[in-house]
């Protein structure tokens, strides 16, 4: 029974992050159009439907999936196979570790809206991350190429410097909240500071959220930070990839841009959590009570863990289409000089803070 | 010549900590999102039809409105009854920098004319759309004025247009619409001019 649980919960995710990812790659050509005064992309169709262009993913998949599957012959055939699937997988599966949804009681068990509530979540994810620069690096390697070399290299040089911020960055919110589990994470997050405002991650650790969204923008490689692709000069590691082995290294930037959006929102922006929101009802500071049905109150919640989700998806899309691509010394700086140095005052600032309130 | 130098400018304090500069860009291009976003969702309910959310001409079923000198496919004029208003004169083959135009003359039995083209072909895909024909020919006999700009074929001899053909073609109806509303016979004020000149 417990397995099933797992198997259906394990089967949303991925559906979720799938249709997610899917979806992305239909806003991100929209979301950019919209926002250049274009119309974007609205000529896929079947049977004189065209749906706003929403039909667009289904062609890629089709067009990725006929084109001829081509290796380099002076590359690696295994790994050059392999490093899609690891780069996909790593994107995928740091998910498992957020919590989309406060636990519910149903049929005399509770069950947690979340796949694995391991009690170290958080670094769970930094594991996922890290390992996602394999598939990276392997890609780049066994093409054979130097300009897929050199994303790759480019790549690794970018994951570690901003893993350190990033994983610096949450060392404040560790302190706050006191744990490493994302679920009581999320709970936490549900206090009131000051009896008034929600005591969200964002509230408590401003800097530690511009810190860490930062360097989780940089992990994903995606403009301004897309040094390892850099299409406007080196195509980077994905160079000799076609067909569906890119395409799944196209959705696994879309994916790694779900989660990481899961990520913030679980982090910083109080999960599933909506403020003044109990299992009982709305109880607000004021004293003004509003009673809502528990089942509600999950829906509630879960809807709101989604649509933060789509908010920070899209937020991320504006800064894509938005900001220009960094130099990579540029990069380095800011990595290096900028945020590391910043994350370390982070923790200096919270820990005096905590032990000035205690 | 004076040579211009371009000022750098260093940077301000606020300006070097990204942060501000990176709000004011994002806030620049979220207005831009959210008020084409709102005009588009407007003109699926059938509102604010005036207002464009886009600039984007979609192309093969909307067309870029026609400029006054604008140069598209050829056609050759007719007199009243339907005769080649050309005379043969060998002008536009002349100049023809492209050497596209071919014309055959033939003797008219109006002694007034002299002359008309017993041949007149325009070799399509040698044309290089310079408009010289146009500009050269002395009694306005042919035109670039029928709006249309997209010519393919799959075949290299589709490409040349004969009399028969030249002489079928119409104005775009944008050119006359304009020639009726700015009263000019042909598209250039220089053509217009010249044309005043020779009746």
């Amino acid at each position: 029974m417990d397995i099933l649980i797992i198997l259906i919960k394990i089967f949303l995710m991925i559906g979720f992050l799938m249709t997610m990812g899917v979806l992305l790659t239909w806003v991100e050509r929209k979301q950019s159009a919209v926002m250049q005064d274009r119309i974007g992309a609205n000529r896929a169709d079947i049977f004189g439907f065209r749906i706003l262009g929403l039909f667009h993913p289904l062609a890629d998949a089709l067009k990725l999936l006929t084109k001829e599957d081509f290796i380099p012959p002076e590359g690696s055939r295994f790994i050059h196979t392999l490093a899609p699937f690891i780069a996909f997988t790593t994107a995928l599966v740091g998910f498992a570790v957020i919590p989309f949804g406060p636990p519910i009681h149903m049929m005399n068990r509770e069950i947690s809206l979340q796949v694995a509530d391991i009690h170290i979540g958080l670094l769970f994810i930094f594991v996922a991350a890290g390992l996602s620069i394999y598939g990276v690096i392997l890609a780049g390697w066994s093409s054979a190429n130097r300009f897929g070399i050199l994303g790759a290299i480019r790549g690794a040089a970018q994951t570690i410097s901003y893993e350190i911020s990033m994983g610096l960055s949450v060392i404040g919110l560790l302190m706050v909240y006191g744990s490493l589990r994302l679920s009581e994470i999320s709970v936490a997050q549900g206090d009131l500071l000051w009896g008034v405002f929600p005591r969200w991650g964002v509230m408590v650790q401003p800097l530690g959220f511009l810190i860490f969204f930062t360097a989780a923008v940089a992990e994903t490689k995606r403009i301004p930070f897309d040094m390892p692709e850099g299409e406007s000069e080196i195509i980077g590691f994905f160079v000799e990839y076609s067909g569906m082995k890119f395409g799944l290294l196209w959705i696994g930037e879309f994916v790694e841009i779900v989660v990481v959006s899961g990520l913030i929102t679980a982090l910083f922006f109080g999960g599933w959590q909506i403020p003044y929101l109990y299992p009982e009802g709305f109880v607000f500071p004021w004293g003004a009570k509003a009673a809502v049905h528990p089942a509600l109150v999950v829906f509630l919640q879960v809807s709101s863990f989604i649509f933060k989700v789509a908010f920070f998806c899209w937020l991320q899309m504006l800064i894509r289409w938005t900001l220009p691509r960094f130099r990579f010394d540029q990069l380095m700086r800011l990595g290096w000089k900028g945020l590391l140095p910043l994350s370390l005052l982070n923790i200096a600032v919270t820990g005096l803070v905590i032990l000035l309130l205690s | 010549m004076k040579i211009g130098k371009a000022e750098k400018k260093p940077l301000r304090l606020v300006e070097k900590f990204y942060l501000i500069e990176i709000l004011k860009g994002l806030t620049i291009t979220a207005w831009h999102f959210f008020r084409n976003l709102f005009i588009h969702t407007a003109h699926l309910f059938g509102l604010m039809k005036k207002k464009k959310g886009a600039v984007t001409i979609q192309y093969p079923e909307e067309h870029r409105p026609i400029s006054i000198g604008h140069r598209s496919r050829h056609r050759l004029v007719r007199r009243e009854d339907g005769s080649p208003k050309c005379v043969a004169c060998m002008l536009c083959p002349t100049i023809c920098p492209a050497q596209c135009i071919h014309v055959r003359a033939g003797e008219n039995q109006d002694p007034a004319i002299e002359k008309y083209p017993v041949e007149f072909d325009i070799v399509l895909d040698r044309c290089v759309m310079c408009g010289f024909c146009v500009e050269a020919c002395p009694v306005d006999a042919i035109r670039m004025d029928t709006g249309i700009v997209e010519m393919s074929e799959y075949d290299r001899k589709d490409f040349v247009m004969n009399r028969d053909f030249l002489l079928s073609q119409e104005a775009a109806p944008e050119v006359i619409d304009k020639e009726s509303r700015h009263g000019l016979p042909y598209k250039t004020v220089e053509g217009a001019r010249r044309l005043g000149e020779t009746p």
